[in-house]
């Protein structure tokens, strides 16, 4: 049974947002990383750059598939978890704790279109 | 009657029968019927294997054979003939690609070693298993620019490329949706100046230079990736191999990526091919790299061996967000060059450039000295040169060809473009000179 969070946000593609003040961190739900398998490569933006909600910013490599990421809200990239680059198995050991990227929020409102753990939880039952 | 299908008509009876099925036709029931061609084959009537002889000895009779003077990406060097002896072992001719790594430990070990040897040519870190040619890995490292840069659409190509090249890379990108813009020429060479004010949109993704243009002229690339990476693009060398064993290397100027054509080394011309690209990157691009790699690892009990890997990125599992949709390689003339650097080494490399260099300066100065050509460019060459002639270029080549002398190819009204290997000789230098001459009077 996959972990579910609560106090965070979740989008249908499986990342998670947690917001403190202007910033958010992102991540991937217990369910993604179940799904993936061993986790072998993070691609992630660069500081600086902007994610635009509903697009994709990077992608997450693991020995059988190579998956989007895909941006749960939009802002730009403040900090990127470069642990991820020597050691993107921190993602499979504990996905909530290991955020990937960390972004100043461009339109806040955006948070209302996310799930919360509940319904994050009954949508991945489905 | 079918002499080449070795099934008889019962056979084919018996297996039909297996399956359930009256006839051929039958199997092909879920192509629905407005697919299904009912017309008649134009076919001629089976030949014998004697007649097949003849008429394939008819065709290549036509053929002339004749002294090679051009160029323009397509080089006479010499072969040394064990490479064709080697590469026709049915072990290497026939091989499939290698996605067993327990039964093609041959083929990539080999391919390891062709990426090595890229690898030490360019400079660069990363070499993937080769292109189908030169021209076609330019394009995909048009994709790839674009694929690494997020939200910009434009790459900037050289206007001194080779047209092939140009045109390759313009197909590709009208499909891809990415914008080709020519960066002009000044003095023989790519403009840095123009290259700057266009990097100035801030929509670039990616720049193409030559490391020796179709002039032939050695280009001087200082400056050039500084500005290309000031600007957050790719900056990529399309080199001819067989040159970086005397020139500066692309990663000596700062290319992220580096592709180009084998035929130079040692592939015969063939009028036309098959040919071998190849594609080398820094490793911080490694992901975004199209194509097949060949990597090294340990089996289970320790020993050396090697695999096809980082297989996430191709289409096949990566689907539309792969940078390309290749997942092939040319491996056979991959081998065929492998074998000539290994054969070659550095030394005899650098050997077969300088001999090119020195007949093609010779046969340059030469023709100047007819009082019949002036320069094109003041800039360096190494094995290929331009001159105007003062009469109609096209009738000059025309009336060359009738001698069985290929001499350059036509670039314009008056320009012809020059190239001379170690394999022209002398004799046959001496003989293009004199019949210029004869072909003024």
């Amino acid at each position: 049974m996959a972990k579910v969070v609560t106090g965070l946000k979740y989008a249908e593609t499986h990342e998670w947002v947690k917001v403190e003040g202007e910033f958010a961190f992102i991540g991937i739900s217990d369910y993604a990383q179940q799904e993936l398998g061993d986790v072998v490569y993070v691609d992630l933006p660069a500081d600086g750059e902007y994610i635009t909600k509903g697009e994709d910013f990077g992608a997450v490599e693991s020995t059988k598939a190579a998956s989007d990421l895909i941006a749960p809200v939009s802002g730009t990239v403040e900090e990127v978890n470069t642990a991820l680059d020597d050691t993107p198995e921190l993602l499979n050991e504990d996905p909530y704790t290991n955020w990937m990227l960390k972004v100043k929020l461009l339109n806040p409102s955006e948070l209302d279109t996310l799930m919360d753990a509940a319904a994050y939880e009954a949508f991945c039952g489905k | 009657m079918h002499p080449y299908i070795p099934h008889t008509t019962d056979d084919i009876r018996k297996m039909l029968e297996t399956v359930g099925m009256k006839s051929l036709n039958d199997l092909y029931a879920d192509v629905p019927q407005e697919f299904i061609y009912k017309g008649e084959y134009n076919l001629p009537d089976a030949m014998s294997e004697d007649e097949i002889r003849h008429f394939f000895e008819a065709l290549a009779a036509r053929n002339v054979k004749m002294t090679c003077f051009a160029g323009q990406g397509w080089y006479d060097h010499c072969t040394p003939s064990v490479i064709p002896y080697l590469t026709q072992r049915s072990e290497f001719l026939t091989a499939y690609t290698p996605y067993q790594p327990e039964i093609s430990q041959g083929t990539l070990r080999y391919i390891f070693e062709y990426q090595s040897m890229i690898c030490a040519l360019t400079g660069l870190e990363v070499s993937n298993a080769s292109m189908y040619d030169g021209p076609t890995a330019a394009a995909e490292a048009v994709r790839m620019a674009v694929a690494s840069t997020r939200k910009k659409d434009t790459v900037l190509i050289s206007s001194t490329l080779l047209p092939q090249v140009k045109e390759v890379v313009k197909t590709y990108a009208s499909y891809a949706g990415i914008v080709i813009e020519e960066i002009a020429e000044s003095d023989g060479q790519t403009s840095l100046e123009a290259l700057t004010t266009s990097l100035a949109s801030g929509r670039v993704a990616g720049v193409l230079v030559p490391n020796v243009n179709g002039y032939g002229i050695i280009e001087n690339h200082i400056g050039f990736a500084d500005a290309t990476h000031s600007a957050g693009a790719l900056f990529i060398e399309y080199c001819d191999p067989s040159s970086l064993a005397v020139l500066k290397s692309p990663a000596e100027w700062g290319a992220d990526v580096a592709v180009g054509d084998g035929q130079s080394l040692g592939i015969p011309l063939c009028y036309g091919g098959p040919t071998v690209g190849f594609m080398a990157c820094k490793k911080e691009h490694l992901r975004k790299l199209p194509g097949r790699i060949v990597g090294a690892t340990t089996d289970r009990d320790g020993k050396r061996c090697f695999v096809l890997t980082l297989q996430a990125r191709e289409q096949h599992i990566r689907r539309d967000k792969a940078t390309s949709n290749i997942c092939s390689n040319q491996s056979l003339m991959a081998l065929w060059v492998t074998i000539y650097l290994s054969l070659l080494g550095p030394k005899g490399l650098a050997e077969v450039n300088e001999r090119s260099s020195a007949a093609a300066h010779h046969l340059c100065k030469e023709l100047l000295a007819t009082g019949l050509f002036t320069p094109v460019s003041d800039k360096p060459f190494l094995k290929e040169f331009a001159l105007d002639y003062k009469g109609d270029a096209r009738a000059l080549h025309k009336a060359l060809a009738d001698k069985g002398i290929l001499a350059g190819v036509v670039i314009g009204d008056h320009r012809i473009c020059f190239a001379v290997t170690e394999k022209r000789t002398r004799e046959e230098i001496d003989y293009l000179i004199n019949c210029v001459k004869e072909a003024a009077l």
